[in-house]
């Protein structure tokens, strides 16, 4: 065994810069070779989560997609016939913060599925809605005519027991979906995007 | 000391998470599920065992006066590839773990084995303490997050034991729970390390 | 043996023991237990019961089996921690929740803690919450009161009146609207309402604490302190706007307040030694039930407020130090 080396200034620099050179390296290269499969990895979720959500289609809905206000809107088209759109919505009013849901409309507008993406609300409570038992009662529905509030708040949403809070922001995140839908539609002949017609709602 | 007894060590008698009580924070964190408890112990095992081992090889060409700036750098490297690779090839538990597996480079564990071990010994020696932690760390949060998941969730490794309807105790699935199971699994480690003079 | 303990004077003797506390506070609580069963029936008398049993049987298994010394149940206290857990949850509560509540006050709230005596939070309390987090729909779901019915099933179960004003006003309902649908003032004081099995009747709260002030067992600072601060705090915010908070005295006979005041923030273990510790212990206690009650998620917030305060009971004694004799 060698002697240590002493601590003096050359020694210090030249040990830490030779040790920082040295990871900088390796950390390229580990970037390098992960990069093309951290992309594959997350487009493969977002593709399987549209698919959980619009009946089957055979384009790359990812290819196509708009993004308004943070919320992301994906065109599914079998043999380039639509087949729904896909959004991809959140909201800021759970229990705990932040949740983001993708939720699949067919062409007329009713609720094809709806698939939680990311959510951290209390489990065996608000993150019950992971649950067909809760999810269910969205699909095939019409926001149109359903209304997305819960029970208490005078809706047609069945809240989950003892969740009320997580209920409510789940609605409150399908109906943005709903919301940028139906802008989408009113533009689609006037080839502005949604983004133009959003604002022109807003104001 | 035998070799054996490097490897050992970090598994009963000074097991970080029961005996030397390091770490804690990813403890108590992860552990709502054994798969994420499994994951966390594998990650940190894979950075404690190569950062052992280089620091362990270039302790004479480190000054002792910068020796922590450069661990950290060392554990920051390994613990940067752990994250890395995770999110390329296992999307579904790097998103679970989240936060927490960069977090491991502030790791008590690693950082204090390189610090208290691996400086001052051989690579091979190092390699086995770096193990033996790393299963022993491995070993007492999946134990802990299966518990936690059994009574809270009713499950162990995503396997359900009881009926979709049970109602099983939350509480040991959120933050109070794991404080609570940890201090009991604690005292009944000493329990049981005095009962058999391990 | 060691019979003669020898302390610096004076010597004071009261003819008091820890077994005769434990009674008298037993005592004082049979008003309360009385309405609970009227209103509640057999379902309340079962979950006492029970709640009482398996306290002291617990207690009794960890001090033999697990800690090695002389079991103490005689003294009273661990049925005194049952009956209290009993009075702190729903009537229709399953028995076998009802049995991991004991559990959890006697073995994680007590004995962990060394027993009776070392324990720093009081231990019906950490039971109840411990129940509260893990089974939010059963503690939470309220059998309305119905003269004395023998039925264990059919249970009608409604929000509590706390619950009716927290939801609607968040709905934008008026206060006027909401002061229709819950129960008047007569009502809400005898406890004919939803709530917990012995929270329910201020009325039957209040005779048993005159009880306990009379046999001197608990002293006046604390549950006054506790209900006036409440009491000014809640009026002052109804003060402010009317519309949006309610009258104070609803606070003051809705809930655990009166159970909480009475009895919780008063248990000689979990709070301050001295008067005026007490006072600050007490007003802490009210202000943060109102702060979770207006502000916070869940409805009623008494528990919460008496466990966070007993956290910084030892802080109180160090602040509030008895004087010296003499000096």
């Amino acid at each position: 065994m060698g002697k240590k080396i002493e601590s003096n200034l050359k020694n210090m620099i030249l040990s830490l810069a030779l040790i920082s050179l040295a990871a900088s390296a390796a950390l390229g290269m580990v970037y390098n070779l992960t990069k093309g499969p951290i992309e594959q990895a997350s487009k493969a979720k977002e593709v399987s989560a549209i698919t959980e959500v619009l009946p089957k289609f055979d384009n790359d809905p990812t290819a196509s997609s708009k993004t308004t206000d943070g919320l992301t809107l994906y065109t599914g088209s079998q043999a380039d016939q639509p087949v729904g759109t896909a959004i991809k919505t959140f909201t800021e009013k759970g229990f705990s913060g932040r949740f983001s849901l993708m939720v699949g409309f067919m062409p007329d507008g009713t609720i094809h599925n709806i698939s939680v993406l990311d959510q951290k609300e209390t489990p065996g409570l608000g993150a019950k809605m992971k649950e067909d038992k809760f999810k269910n009662q969205f699909v095939g529905k019409n926001p149109g005519a359903f209304k997305l509030l819960v029970k208490k708040d005078g809706g047609d949403v069945d809240a989950i027991t003892a969740a009320t809070i997580s209920s409510r922001a789940y609605c409150d995140a399908v109906q943005k979906a709903y919301d940028l839908w139906k802008a989408q539609l009113t533009d689609g002949s006037s080839n502005t995007s949604a983004a133009d017609s959003l604002k022109g709602v807003n104001q | 000391m035998s070799n054996l007894k490097f490897f050992t060590n970090g598994l009963i008698k000074e097991n970080p998470t029961f005996v030397l009580v390091l770490g804690t924070c990813p403890t108590l964190a992860v552990t709502t599920a054994a798969m994420n408890g499994l994951g966390m112990g594998a990650a940190t095992t894979f950075v404690l065992v190569f950062s052992n081992v280089l620091i362990a090889m270039l302790k004479n060409f480190i000054p002792d006066k910068v020796r922590i700036a450069a661990f950290i750098v060392v554990i920051a490297t390994f613990v940067t590839i752990v994250d890395l690779v995770m999110k390329a090839f296992t999307p579904d538990l790097y998103k679970t773990l989240g936060i927490f597996i960069p977090l491991i480079v502030v790791n008590c564990i690693i950082l204090g084995r390189a610090e208290a071990f691996a400086q001052k010994n051989k690579v091979f020696p190092a390699l086995l303490d770096g193990l033996g932690m790393g299963l022993g760390f491995t070993l007492a949060i999946t134990l802990l997050a299966s518990v936690r998941e059994l009574l809270g969730n009713g499950s162990v490794f995503d396997i359900s034991l009881v009926s979709e309807n049970a109602k099983t105790i939350l509480i040991f699935i959120l933050p109070p729970g794991a404080f609570i199971t940890y201090g009991y699994m604690i005292a009944v480690v000493n329990r049981l390390k005095a009962k058999y003079n391990l | 043996m060691n019979l003669l303990t020898v302390s610096g004077s004076p010597h004071v003797h009261a003819d008091q023991s820890v077994r005769k506390i434990m009674f008298g506070v037993i005592i004082s609580l049979i008003p309360a237990m009385l309405v609970s069963f009227y209103f509640f029936g057999l379902s309340a008398i079962i979950l006492t019961l029970t709640a009482i049993v398996s306290c002291a049987l617990f207690e009794f298994l960890i001090q033999k089996y697990i800690l090695g010394n002389e079991p103490t149940i005689s003294d009273g206290s661990a049925m005194l921690t049952g009956l209290l857990l009993a009075f702190n949850v729903p009537s229709n509560l399953p028995i076998w929740m009802m049995v991991i509540g004991a559990l959890v006050s006697i073995g994680i709230a007590k004995m962990s803690f060394g027993g009776l005596g070392k324990n720093p939070f009081n231990p019906a309390l950490v039971g109840r919450v411990f129940l509260l987090i893990s089974f939010p729909v059963d503690m939470t779901s309220w059998p309305l009161p119905q003269s004395f019915s023998t039925s264990l099933t059919d249970v009608v179960t409604g929000p509590t009146p706390l619950g009716i004003v927290k939801e609607g006003l968040k709905k934008g309902d008026a206060m006027a609207d909401l002061m229709q649908q819950v129960p008047d003032y007569v009502n809400l004081l005898l406890g004919n309402m939803g709530g917990s099995v012995g929270e329910v009747s201020a009325l039957a709260l209040i005779i048993g604490g005159l009880y306990l002030l009379y046999k001197r067992i608990i002293t006046w600072h604390t549950p006054i302190a506790f209900i006036g601060s409440a009491f000014v705090f809640a009026a002052l915010l109804n003060l402010a706007n009317p519309d949006v908070y309610v009258n104070p005295f609803f606070h003051l006979v809705t809930g655990g307040l009166m159970l909480g005041a009475l009895y919780m923030a008063t248990d000689m273990v979990t709070s301050p030694m001295t008067p005026a510790g007490m006072l600050v212990f007490g007003a802490g206690c009210g202000i943060i039930t109102i702060l979770i009650r207006v502000f916070g998620v869940y409805p009623e917030g008494v528990s919460f407020a008496i466990l966070i305060m007993n956290a910084v009971v030892p802080l109180l004694n160090k602040a509030f130090k008895p004087r010296r004799f003499g000096v």
